[in-house]
C-alpha cells in the first residue's frame, strides 16, 4: 500500500517545495478561507504527508476538492512546484478512495461522460437553451443536467449567456488549399453549445484578415472537465482521438476560445510516458496549440468602429497560468478604438468558476467570486471583458448578484474585436 | 491534551479553534525542516483572545507556539512539544500610520510588504526588507528580528521598534517603549522581547518608526577575478565614505547557476561579483558612484558597470534575486544559513566553504549581504538520501564552527530556533548560556511559551535536519 500511494500521488513534486509561502498572497482560496489547508503550500504538504502515510487519504480530501485548480500558485512559484500534476493526482486517489456523493454524480454522469462527447446531445442541449432564452422556460435549462437542480442555481441560470443556435461553421472548406495562415479550429464542446457565436465570430474574424480556417470532423472534446474531477482514462482516450484528427492536416497552429480547454490541449504531452511514439505524438500538437488572443494578437487590425466603454479584463486563469499567455488579449484590447481599458487590481485571481466548481461547490465558489467583484466595484467598468465560457458565466453571475446587471456589459474578448472590426454574427 | 482545555479554548475562539487533523498538520511546519502536529490551532485576532488564551495556558502548562506566515528558516514557529499555536497571519487588522510623527502602529499579522507599500504612500520608508517581505509577518520579523540588504545602511527590524504591547506568560498585558525614539525609562524591554523568537512574550502591537524615503538609487556591478581582492573591496567601499543603501555578493558558483537558470549573460568566469546600490539625491549619487569607482581603482578593481537607467538597474538586483530559485534543482532541497564574519573575513569564509564543498562533495553556492558580513551558505541536497544528509549535517556544522572561530557568529538573521541550538554554546559559551537561561526562566517559568528553542536539550551537540 505504502508503495502504490507514494507510486500514485505526485510525491517526488511535493520535494521541490521549499515551503517558501511565495504562493499563499496569489491563491484565492487561501485569501478567501484564511487556512493554511487551503492554501498551495498546505495542500502539497497534505499530499505528502498522505503519500508517507501520516494522515489518510480522507484528510486531504477538503483541502483537495476546494483548490479551484487555477495554478496561479505555479506561475509565482520560485522552485517551478508542478502544482497541477501533484493536484491531479490527488483528485485521482480520492476519486478512487471515495464513492461521489449523489449530486456529483448525477452532474458528472449526465452532463460529462455522455453529453459532452456527444455533438448531438450537445446541440440538442444548445437548442433547449436556445428555447428557454427565446421562450424564458426555466426547464429547458434543467434540462442541461449540468446546473442541476438545487434552487442556488436560480441565479446561475440568470447569468446564462445569450445563446444562438450551433451551427456548423467551415465544414466545406478544402483544407489542403492553402491561404497565408492556416488552422485547424478547435470548437470543443460547452463552447459549442454554449458560445456557439463566439465561435463562429472567432473564425469570421480570422477568414476576414485572410486566414485558412478549417474545422475538422473527428474532433471531439478536450477532457478538460474529466481532468479536474480525476477522470483521467477518459482524458486519455479524448486526447488520442484528438491528436489523431488533427494529424491528419499540415496545420500552422490548432486554435480555440476557451482558456480551458487550451491548457488542457497545450498539456497532452503531460499525459504520455516521454519516449513513447505517443509523447512525440503529443509534443507535436501542443506545440501548435494557441488561444484565440494569440491569433488575434498576430493580426493587423483593421478596427473601424469605436467601442466607447470602461473597461476592464478578467484573465482565464489557464490562459495564463498554464498556456502562460498574458498579453496577446491586452493587445487586442488596447487597439481597440474608443476603449478605455482600466488594469483591474488582483486582475488575475481566479473568478471561483473553475470548471464545475461552482457547481460543485457554490458557497465557497461565491465566497471567491465576492472578493472578485470587491475589485471590479473599485474599478467602475461598464465592460468586462472575458476570455473563457466559465469564467463569462461566472462574472455574468458576480454582476447578476450585485444588483449590476444593468450598468456592467460582460464580453467575450472575440466578440470585442468582432464589433470593432464590424463583423457580425449571423 | 485534555478536552476540558480544548473546550476552554474554544469558548474564547469559537470556529476560529482549529482541531482537525489537516489543520493541526498545515501549521506543524515553516520554511525549514520537520513536521510536528500541535493539539490545536487558534486563529487570534484580538488582545483580549492572546490574553485568555495566555491565562488557560499558564493554568495546564500547556506550550504556545506563536506563528506569523512561517517562513522561519531555523525553525522558528515548529510546535515540537505540541500544544497550541497561535496563528496570527489572519491579524492584519491594523495598519495605521502617522506621517507626521514618522511613526507607523501595527498588529502582529500585518506582512512586512504592505508596511513598506503604505509608509511609500507618505513618501517615508520602513527600511528593513527581508526577502519574503511579501509573505513575511511584522511579528515574525520582530521576534526573529530579521534584516534583509538594507542593512547594511539602516540596520535591521530592532533598529525601526519603538514599542510594544506584549502578553505575557501568565496572560498580562503590558506596553514596552513608547511613541518617542528617545526613551531610557527602565530597561530596555522593548529590544530583549525583539529576536527572543516568542519564547518570552506573545507581540500583539507594535509601534514602527519611519525614515523619509530616498528620492532616487543607483546600483553598480563589480566583477573580481579574485577572491582576496573581492573581500578587500568590501571595506574598502565602506570606508572610502560612501554609504551604500544595499552590497550584495555572489560567488563563482552562484554566478554560474543564475546563468544556467536565466542566461542573463554574466561574466561565468568571475570568481564573484558585488552588487552596490546608493540611495539618495541623484546628483549625489552620481558624486557617491565616482568615489567608489575610484576607492576600488585604488587597489586595481576597474571592472565596474554601472547600470544606466531603471531596467538595466532592476536586471542587476534580478541577478540577486534569481540566486534562490536558481539553486534548487528538482527534487532537491535548499537548506539555506547564515553565518556572518566580520567584513575583513569574508574572503576566508569563502575559501573555507569552497573546501568545505570539495570535501564533502556538496552543492553549495554563497551568496549574500556582503556589507554587513551576512553570508548564506545554500546547499542542495536530497534529503531521501540519509548518507547524504549525513554529509550535509558535517559540512553545516564546520561552516558554524569556522564563523564563530572567525569571530562571527551562528546566525545573522534567521534565528537559532531549532536547527542551531547545538552550537549556542560554542559562541556564547556556558555563562552565556546561563545568563539568557537565568531570563526566560524568570520570564516563563513553567516553559510554555515555544519550548524547545534556542536552548540545546542536555547533551545535544550535534546539527540535525531530520525529525522523521
Ligand atoms: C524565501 C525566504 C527569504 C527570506 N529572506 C530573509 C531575509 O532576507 N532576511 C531575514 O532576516 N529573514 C529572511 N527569511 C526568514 C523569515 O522570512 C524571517 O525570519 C521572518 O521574520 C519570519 O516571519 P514569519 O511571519 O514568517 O514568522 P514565522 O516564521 O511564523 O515565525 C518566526 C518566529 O517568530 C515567532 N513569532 C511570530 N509571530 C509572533 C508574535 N506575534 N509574537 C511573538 N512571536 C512571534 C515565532 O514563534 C517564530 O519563532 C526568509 C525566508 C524565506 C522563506
Ligand atoms: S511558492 Fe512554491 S516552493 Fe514556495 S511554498 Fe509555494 S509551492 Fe512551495
Ligand atoms: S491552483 Fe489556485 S486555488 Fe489551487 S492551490 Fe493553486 S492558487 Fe490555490
Amino acid at each position: 500500500m505504502t508503495e502504490s500511494l507514494v507510486e500514485k500521488l505526485d510525491y517526488e513534486a511535493t520535494f521541490d517545495c521549499v515551503q517558501c509561502g511565495y504562493c499563499l498572497p496569489v491563491c484565492p482560496t487561501y485569501i478567501a478561507f484564511k487556512k493554511e489547508k487551503h492554501s498551495p503550500r498546505g495542500r502539497i504538504n497534505l499530499v505528502k504527508l498522505a503519500a508517507e502515510e501520516r494522515i489518510s487519504i480522507d484528510d486531504m480530501q477538503e483541502g483537495i476538492d476546494l483548490c479551484l485548480g487555477c495554478r496561479a500558485c505555479e506561475t509565482v512559484c520560485p522552485t517551478n512546484v508542478r502544482y497541477g500534476d501533484i493536484l491531479m493526482s490527488a483528485v485521482e486517489v480520492l476519486k478512487e478512495n471515495k464513492q461521489m456523493d449523489i449530486v456529483e454524480k448525477a452532474a458528472r454522469t449526465s452532463s460529462f461522460k455522455f453529453a459532452l462527447k456527444n455533438k448531438r446531445v450537445l446541440g440538442l442541449i444548445n437548442r433547449g437553451i436556445y428555447a428557454y432564452q427565446s421562450s424564458g422556460m426555466k426547464k429547458a435549462v434543467k434540462m442541461t443536467g449540468i446546473l442541476g437542480k438545487s434552487k442556488k442555481m436560480d441565479q446561475m441560470n440568470r447569468a446564462m449567456p445569450d445563446i444562438i443556435l450551433s451551427r456548423r461553421i467551415t465544414r466545406n472548406v478544402n483544407p489542403f488549399r492553402r491561404k497565408r495562415l492556416s488552422v485547424g479550429f478547435f470548437e470543443g464542446c460547452i463552447m459549442d453549445a454554449f458560445f456557439a457565436n463566439v465561435n463562429r465570430l472567432a473564425v469570421k474574424i480570422m477568414q476576414k484578415n485572410n486566414i485558412q480556417v478549417t474545422n475538422i470532423p473527428g474532433q471531439t472534446c478536450c477532457g478538460a472537465l474529466q481532468h479536474h474531477t480525476g477522470e483521467s482514462e477518459e482524458t486519455l482516450k479524448l486526447a488520442m482521438e484528438n491528436i489523431e484528427a488533427y494529424e491528419k492536416y499540415d496545420f500552422d497552429y490548432i486554435v480555440n476560445t476557451i482558456g480551458g480547454c487550451g491548457a488542457t490541449l497545450k498539456e497532452y504531452d503531460k499525459l504520455f510516458e516521454p519516449g513513447t511514439g505517443w509523447h512525440e505524438r503529443a509534443k507535436k500538437f501542443t506545440g501548435k496549440v494557441r488561444d484565440i488572443s494569440q491569433i488575434m494578437a498576430m493580426i493587423d487590425f483593421d478596427f473601424n468602429h469605436e467601442i466607447k466603454k470602461n473597461a476592464v479584463y478578467q484573465p482565464s486563469c489557464h490562459l495564463e497560468n498554464v498556456q502562460q499567455v498574458f498579453e496577446a488579449p491586452l493587445d487586442v484590447i488596447h487597439q481597440v478604438p474608443g476603449l478605455n481599458y482600466m488594469e483591474m487590481n488582483e486582475k488575475s485571481l481566479c473568478c471561483g468558476s473553475a470548471g464545475i466548481y461552482n457547481i460543485l461547490h457554490f458557497d465557497e465558489s461565491m465566497q471567491i467570486l465576492d472578493l472578485k467583484m470587491e475589485n471590479v466595484k473599485k474599478s467602475k467598468p461598464d465592460l468586462i471583458i472575458t476570455s473563457n465560457p466559465g469564467c463569462h458565466i461566472q462574472m455574468k453571475l458576480g454582476v447578476e448578484r450585485e444588483g449590476l446587471a444593468d450598468e456592467i456589459e460582460v464580453k467575450h474578448i472575440v466578440e470585442i474585436a468582432a464589433e470593432a472590426c464590424g463583423v457580425r454574427g449571423n | 491534551m485534555e478536552h476540558v482545555v480544548l473546550k476552554e479554548f474554544e469558548n474564547i475562539m469559537g470556529k476560529r479553534l482549529l482541531t482537525e487533523i489537516d489543520d493541526r498538520m498545515s501549521y506543524g511546519y515553516d520554511g525549514s525542516f520537520g513536521q510536528y502536529i500541535p493539539d490545536c490551532v487558534a486563529q487570534v485576532m484580538s488582545t483580549e483572545e492572546v490574553q485568555r488564551i495566555m491565562e488557560i495556558a499558564d493554568w495546564h502548562e500547556i506550550p504556545v507556539c506563536a506563528r506569523g506566515a512561517s517562513t522561519s528558516l531555523s525553525g522558528g514557529p515548529l510546535p515540537v512539544r505540541g500544544g497550541i499555536v497561535l496563528d496570527f497571519s489572519q491579524w492584519d487588522t491594523k495598519l495605521e500610520i502617522y506621517p507626521d510623527d514618522l511613526i507607523m502602529k501595527v498588529s502582529p499579522g500585518v506582512r512586512t510588504g504592505d508596511i513598506h507599500k503604505l509608509a511609500e504612500a507618505h513618501n517615508l520608508m520602513y527600511p528593513p526588507d527581508p526577502s519574503s517581505s511579501s509573505i513575511c509577518t511584522i511579528g515574525g520579523n520582530l521576534a526573529e528580528n530579521a534584516g534583509g540588504p538594507r542593512g547594511v545602511k539602516y540596520g535591521v527590524t530592532k533598529d525601526f521598534v519603538i514599542g510594544l504591547e506584549i502578553v505575557t506568560a501568565d496572560g498580562k498585558v503590558l506596553r514596552t517603549g513608547g511613541r518617542t525614539v528617545k526613551n531610557v525609562t527602565g530597561y530596555d524591554l522593548t529590544k530583549l522581547i525583539v529576536g527572543s523568537e516568542g519564547t518570552l512574550a506573545v507581540i500583539t502591537e507594535a509601534t514602527l518608526r519611519l525614515i523619509p524615503k530616498p528620492s532616487d538609487t543607483r546600483t553598480a556591478m563589480i566583477i573580481f577575478e579574485d577572491l582576496y581582492t573581492a573581500g578587500k573591496s568590501i571595506s574598502k567601499i565602506l570606508t572610502s565614505g560612501v554609504r551604500p543603501s544595499k552590497m550584495e555578493i555572489l560567488d563563482h558558483n552562484a554566478i554560474n547557476k543564475v546563468e544556467d537558470y536565466a542566461g542573463l549573460g554574466l561574466p561565468r568566469e568571475a570568481v564573484a561579483i558585488i552588487l552596490v546600490e546608493v540611495d539618495g539625491d541623484p546628483d549625489v549619487l552620481v558624486k557617491e558612484l565616482g568615489i567608489v569607482r575610484k576607492a576600488l581603482s585604488e587597489i586595481g578593481v576597474e571592472n565596474v558597470q554601472v547600470a544606466s537607467n531603471k531596467e538595466e538597474e532592476a536586471r542587476l538586483w534580478q541577478v540577486r534575486k534569481l540566486v534562490s530559485p536558481a539553486v534548487v534543482s528538482s527534487g532537491y532541497t535548499k537548506i539555506s544559513e547564515d553565518a556572518t564574519v566580520p567584513l575583513s573575513r569574508i574572503p576566508d569564509m569563502f575559501r573555507k566553504i569552497d573546501e568545505i564543498k570539495k570535501k564533502y562533495n556538496l552543492n553549495i553556492v554563497v551568496f549574500g549581504h556582503a556589507g554587513d558580513g551576512n553570508l548564506h551558505p545554500t546547499i542542495n541536497t536530497d534529503m531521501r538520501d540519509p548518507e547524504e544528509v549525513d554529509r550535509v549535517e558535517r559540512a553545516v556544522e564546520e561552516i558554524f564552527n569556522y564563523a564563530i572561530e572567525l569571530g562571527g557568529t551562528l546566525s545573522g538573521e534567521h534565528g537559532i530556533g531549532t536547527m542551531k541550538k547545538a552550537f549556542l554554546a560554542t559562541e556564547m559559551g556556558e555563562e552565556g548560556v546561563a545568563f539568557q537561561q537565568a531570563i526566560k526562566r524568570a520570564l516563563d517559568p513553567k516553559n510554555i511559551l515555544n519550548p524547545g528553542k534556542i536552548f540545546p536539550e542536555k547533551g545535544e551537540k550535534r546539527l540535525v535536519l531530520r525529525n522523521d
